[in-house]
């Protein structure tokens, strides 16, 4: 019977065919290539960085450069990367996607964050109100999203790293307006989310839900996200700033373990040391992220209103902790459901 | 043993069949198997019964089991018309059965949420009817709640809106089973039972209906099993509010988004314990049909 040994051969001819090192695992040795990998917003804060980066480069270098990007929601880029996709660097929505990498991977080293100024974040946004052109439910602060009739859209926090810095504005509103009454507080965040009729897993999705479909009255977003409604819907939204708000900081950093098997380690550096020079400054303020560099800021006063913020390590202790307490199973978020 | 085969290559293709099983379907199963098993049974039973699970599943699996079963009852009404009648259009009909398949989940997802929310264009008759209703008929109770809510939002964020996903992406898998089945029914045996007395209805009911209920079922089976583990189409329209529109693969995700891969295996792993079971328990019911027919 000659079957097994037909069926075995055959069998070990596929197996054999499927685990053939891929073309695209080969690398050249002098790099000319970056992967930058991203969270949504930035598509068109990238787009015109890489350029003018990859201009900069060949001036002082001669060097001609691509700079590839990829965008999506920050957990899930965080997760591709832990997962094996090559990043060179990182520009994420919030630390706490780049902590994982040194923590499930070891790709970084721990302290990340202190190798680049301004805790590694050369810009900032912070979270402000999206309402309907004129303002027709007057929203002017937070207390007014719990208004009878007021209906607000965030992404869920447990999916959008955007929606996890909405809810710590809500949270640190009301920590501030209660004198930190624990019980306060949290009945504050519960009957906020009575009014939130759909949580949408991220922050480009819940702008569709209301720029788009018109549903909702208050959109809490990003600021830079703020601007990019009103470019896209021009007359049908209006930016509220309320009272107070959180210091978004979406940090950037090197991917050590695979910038040196890339050899790309100085490029990468010298990458994100360009976001903190005054045209990389300048470029981020034109795509609506608020610039460190207090020159560059000014030139943007007229489209950054001065706000009152908190910062995520003094009012919360930093995110690891702040993930912890309020977005990880049984956490603040999910007791907000549980009856 | 050494009986000629009439057609040859039995051991090759064999070979084939099984090295493509193990590579494509029984080691990434296993894998998922092995990772949730690194959790031990009491952190099993712990996820498994919170609220939020309890609430997914039956939601997951209920809104599934509706939807199929709508599918199956309006796709036997769409097959039967493709299939008997003829009508100017009816091979572009016959082709558009096939749209939910080939159109991206993600894109049905938002192309339903827009029409059905309370700004679309059926949404918004859903919404003021149901307001309407609410106003004369005043039924009060959970039906009352029930059309407050869809007054409210529409068809969207609601149990309703994943049943509506769930049955535009189960509706095809119906009528293409029925189809090929239902073209195949010889006109004689109609005709015999009609001649020997027999109304319509007992013509349907008698002859035609036992020749295509195993299509059927194989139909509503392979719905309810696409309904199941259907992620894309149903989070737009969903809301995917906890407790009450978060469907079983909306949690898995949720796990991953927390780097609990664990936690998110266990979740995958039920749902396919269960769906499995399920599954078999309808192949068995239709072993047995399929027997007493002979």
């Amino acid at each position: 019977m000659k079957l097994p040994l037909l069926a075995t051969a055959s069998a070990l001819l596929v197996l054999a065919a499927s685990c053939k090192p891929s073309a695209g695992s080969r690398h050249t040795r002098e790099a000319d290539t970056l992967l930058n990998v991203s969270y949504d917003p930035t598509r068109e804060l990238y787009a015109e960085f890489n350029a003018a980066f990859a201009k900069h480069w060949k001036e002082t270098t001669g060097q001609a450069i691509t700079v590839n990007q990829s965008h999506g929601g920050s957990g899930k880029q965080a997760r591709s990367v832990i997962d094996g996709l090559e990043a060179d660097v990182v520009t994420l929505a919030l630390a706490g996607d780049i902590d994982v990498l040194h923590k499930e991977a070891r790709l970084l080293p721990a302290d990340w964050q202190a190798q680049l100024p301004d805790n590694s974040s050369p810009y900032t946004s912070a979270i402000v109100f999206v309402v309907r052109k004129g303002n027709p439910k007057a929203v002017k602060d937070w207390p007014d999203l719990v208004k009878d009739g007021v209906e607000v859209i965030t992404p869920n926090p447990k999916t959008s790293g955007g929606a996890r810095w909405n809810y710590l504005a809500a949270w640190a509103w009301a920590e501030k307006q209660f004198g930190g009454d624990p019980a306060k507080v949290k009945d504050y965040i519960t009957t906020l989310f009575k009014h939130v009729p759909v949580l949408d897993s991220g922050a480009r999705g819940a702008t569709t839900t209301f720029a788009q479909r018109k549903i909702g009255d208050v959109f809490l977003s990003w600021e830079n996200e703020a601007h990019f409604i009103e470019k896209e819907f021009p007359g049908e939204t209006e930016i509220v700033y309320p009272s107070l708000s959180i210091l978004a900081e979406p940090p950037v950093a090197v991917v050590g373990k695979n910038a040196e098997k890339h050899g790309s380690t100085k490029l990468a550096t010298e990458y994100l040391k360009y976001l903190y020079t005054e045209e990389g400054q300048e470029i981020a303020g034109r795509n609506f992220y608020r610039p460190r560099n207090p020159q560059v800021a000014a030139k943007f006063a007229a489209t950054f209103p001065a706000l009152e913020l908190v910062n995520i390590r003094d009012a919360f202790g930093g995110w690891e902790k702040a993930q912890q307490v309020h977005f990880a199973d049984g956490g603040t978020f999910d007791q907000i459901y549980v009856k | 043993m050494s009986r000629r085969r009439i057609i040859p290559g039995f051991g090759l293709s064999l070979g084939f069949t099984l090295a493509y099983l193990g590579v494509i379907i029984l080691i990434p199963l296993a894998a998922l198997f092995l990772k949730a098993g690194k959790l031990g049974w009491s952190a099993w039973v712990k996820l498994l019964t919170t609220p939020q699970v309890v609430a997914a599943a039956k939601l997951s699996f209920g809104a599934s089991l509706a939807a199929a079963f709508v599918s199956a009852v309006l796709g036997l009404l769409v097959a039967w018309v493709l299939v008997r009648y003829r009508f100017p259009g009816r091979r572009l009909f016959d082709a558009m059965v096939d749209l939910p398949f080939a159109l991206p989940t993600a894109v049905a997802g938002i192309t339903l949420t827009e029409i059905y929310s309370t700004h679309g264009w059926i949404g918004q008759y859903l919404a003021r009817s149901a307001a309407w209703l609410n106003e004369h008929w005043q039924p009060g109770g959970r039906t009352g709640d029930l059309l407050a809510e869809w007054a409210k939002k529409g068809a969207c964020y609601s149990p309703l809106g994943v049943f509506i996903a769930l049955f535009f992406i189960g509706l095809p898998f119906v009528v293409r089973t029925l189809q090929p089945v239902m073209e195949d029914l010889p006109k004689d045996v109609e005709e015999a039972s009609a001649m020997l007395g027999a109304n319509r209805w007992t013509v349907f009911r008698r002859v035609i209906f036992p020749a295509i209920l195993p299509a059927l079922i194989t139909g509503f089976t392979l719905a309810f099993a696409r309904a199941v583990g259907e992620y894309g189409s149903v989070i737009f329209i969903s809301g995917n509010l906890p407790l009450k529109t978060e469907i079983l693969p909306l949690l898995i995700v949720n796990q991953l988004e927390q780097f609990k891969y664990e936690a998110a295996a266990v979740i995958a792993a039920s749902m396919l314990i269960v769906s499995f079971a399920l599954l078999f328990l309808i192949n068995l019911l239709q072993r047995r049909l399929n027997w007493r027919a002979r």
